[in-house]
């Protein structure tokens, strides 16, 4: 898991420098941050299980294991992409791997999560659907829809909010009501509010949450309480008048940062020195500008790679 | 264009105090149209909301039955589908419905539009969408002079409207009126004369439109430029008063061509202008596809000045043989 998280961690920081280059079209969200969640839900999935995802995509594509490589050639728009350069950085995807998507609409996912976990249901296979969403998107009424139906029909759906503290440039207080977790109970849905910043506690609630849902007792949802060290899109000091959060805010919470907090764990319990931590940095740093590297000369997609596309 | 619609929020919010406006980050002002206005006018008229375009839409239905001119703002014209139900089942019924009772001043804002790799989700132009529900004006200028003065329009309207922004337009500058100029709703406007082809170019598609007709009369084709600017409801009569003049008719527009204004407009022509008709009307779209991210296909999917010249100079050969 600690590998896991710092490929998503290394992973984000080479987009953040090859945006900041100018190299990637559209725009990219990252992830860097709330590494934890994602991984301590995906720990306890199979490529049979079925994820759905954010416009804040990369980080729940790699810990569901989605490839690197495609990863970076999809954003930049090439044809060895994950999506054929169709998607870019808000629509990776891979069926191979029940990756459903990113995605660019806010609460999109959630009731294609849904489904998903509908047709788990129907192969009575003990597969279960999890849909990823922001605390922002808590505010759509399709995450009221999924509940209650969900509930109703005890599908094995595991709703994980991912409350970092912003909706684009709102704090959370100010567009949410309420506690997220605290919604659940209305429908039935048992729900916790999670340290999302320590890797434990998010694998135990996403255990607890995935058990359930395999067994036939139906949904869970699970706000994760996080935050995001990158602004909500890359270059937004490019168009914004003002600052939305403070530089010390951002500084108080780094000590939060749940690589940091993880490694000092594995470090406290012996399970490797900190000499151990800087060479598996350093080695998934290097397989990370590998791929990203060799990204940069693919080619781009042909126009004719349309045509299969279209509904005829 | 941004200015010009910046500027006329301002005008009308400081004109009326009944305006009001709301959307999703509009104190920050993603996009710059909404900028200063909460500043200005304060928390109450200029709100901030969470994400719940399906709320927001009806909320601006209920708020301007009960009397208030509303502009809700939906970020990205894609979010328009978000708040479909509000607008296509409440906005555009209720005037009907009610025999009157009920009039809905509001302005449904939004940016649409690719040309900036922002992929199949965030780069829909959903006019004809919008325009096929018939109880609503659909607006969409071409030029910064015309996005203030049909914005204006539009706040000061009473019965619901879209104003459709293209986002490729968004930095371009252009004159803007500085005086109360207002644009009616639902009417036409010539922006190049000429005698041999209308073409009939739609928001965004105007400057790729203009500069085809600057190529193309180098090369002894006199192009003549319509922008309908409100393609709902539509100004037929300019439209065919310039096929009258020409007889030929090209329609450029930056959506997919099923279902489309491209075809209303090549319809008006085929029945209405029949007579006037020397050939065949064209209509360059994007494919009937979402738009692709990758910027060589998003390219090729969405019309640009060359694509323009092209058409038209088939179809003045086309006459030749
Ligand atoms: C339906 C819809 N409305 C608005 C947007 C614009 N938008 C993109 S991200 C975002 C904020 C999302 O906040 P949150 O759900 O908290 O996720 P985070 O960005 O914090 O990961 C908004 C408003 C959108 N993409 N889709």
């Amino acid at each position: 898991m600690f590998r896991r998280m710092m490929l998503i961690r290394k992973a984000e920081e080479r987009l953040a420098s090859d945006f900041k280059a100018g190299e990637l079209p559209g725009s990219v969200h990252l992830y860097i941050g709330q590494e934890a969640v994602a991984v301590g839900i995906c720990a306890h999935l199979a490529a049979s299980d079925y994820i759905t995802s954010t416009h804040r995509g990369h980080g729940h594509y790699l810990a569901k294991d989605g490839d690197l490589f495609a990863m970076f050639a999809e954003v930049r728009g090439r044809s060895s992409g994950i999506c054929g350069g169709m998607g870019g950085s808000m629509h990776v995807a891979d069926m191979s791997k029940g990756i459903i998507g990113a995605n660019g609409i806010v609460g999109g996912g959630i009731g294609l999560a849904a489904g998903a976990a509908l047709a788990a249901q129907l192969d009575g296979n003990g597969a279960v659907a999890v849909a990823f969403f922001g605390d922002g998107a808590s505010a759509q009424g399709v995450v009221s829809e999924a509940l209650n139906i969900s509930a109703l029909w005890k599908l094995p759906l595991i709703l994980v909010c991912e409350n970092n503290g912003y909706s684009e440039f709102s704090p959370t207080k100010a567009v949410i009501s309420g506690n997220i977790a605290d919604r659940g109970a209305a429908y039935g849905v048992p729900s916790v509010a999670v340290d999302g910043n320590d890797i434990a506690a998010m694998w135990q609630a996403a255990h607890e949450a995935i058990d359930r849902a395999r067994s036939g007792d139906g949904p869970t949802l699970i706000e994760a309480r996080t935050y995001r060290f990158h602004g909500h899109v890359e270059g937004e000091a490019g168009f914004l008048k003002s600052k939305y959060r403070t530089d010390e805010e951002v500084d108080e919470r780094r000590d939060a940062d749940p690589i940091k907090r993880f490694a000092a764990e594995l470090v406290s319990r012996k399970v490797l020195d900190e000499a151990e931590i800087e060479e598996i940095s350093r080695e998934i740093g290097a397989s990370v500008d590998d791929a990203a590297d060799r990204a940069v000369n693919e080619p781009w997609p042909d126009v004719s790679s349309l045509e299969s596309l279209e509904v005829r | 264009m941004i200015h010009a619609i910046n500027d006329a929020l301002f005008e009308e919010m400081e004109r009326d105090e009944r305006v009001i406006l709301f959307g999703e980050d509009v104190g920050t002002s993603i996009f710059g149209d909404t900028r200063g206005l909460q500043q200005k006018f304060g928390r109450e008229r200029v709100r901030d909301t969470p994400i719940s375009e399906t709320v927001m839409a009806g909320m601006a239905v209920g708020a301007a039955a009960a009397g208030y001119r509303v502009i809700c703002h939906l970020m990205y014209a894609n979010f328009i589908y978000t708040a479909f139900d509000a607008i296509a089942n409440q906005a555009t019924k209720l005037r009907l419905m009610t025999n009157g009772q009920i009039r809905l001043p509001i302005v449904f804002m939004a940016v649409g539009g690719g040309g900036r790799s922002n992929s199949a989700q965030h780069s829909d132009y959903p006019h004809a969408a919008l325009a096929s529900l018939g109880g609503l004006y659909v607006v969409t200028p071409g030029n910064s002079g015309d996005a203030k003065g049909l914005l204006k329009s539009a706040i000061r309207c009473d019965d619901p409207v879209v104003f459709l922004q293209p986002a490729s337009r968004g930095g371009e500058m252009g004159d803007v009126p500085d005086a109360e100029t207002l644009i009616p709703l639902g009417k036409a406007s010539v922006t190049k004369e000429g005698a041999d082809v209308t073409l009939v170019a739609i928001a965004a598609m105007q400057r790729p439109a203009l500069r085809a007709a600057a190529e193309l009369a180098e090369e002894g084709i006199d192009v003549e430029v319509v922008d309908p600017r409100t393609v709902f409801p539509l100004d037929r009569a300019t439209i065919l008063d310039s096929l009258k003049k020409t007889g030929r008719l090209v329609v450029v527009d930056e959506a997919r061509q099923a279902g489309s204004m491209a075809n209303q407009i090549a319809a008006i022509a085929a029945g209405e202008g029949f007579r006037h008709l020397r050939a065949r009307v064209t209509c360059i779209t994007t494919r009937d596809l979402p738009i692709a991210y990758s910027p060589p296909l998003e390219t090729a999917m969405i019309p640009d000045a060359a694509r323009i010249a092209d058409g038209i100079r088939t179809l003045m050969k086309e006459r030749a043989a």
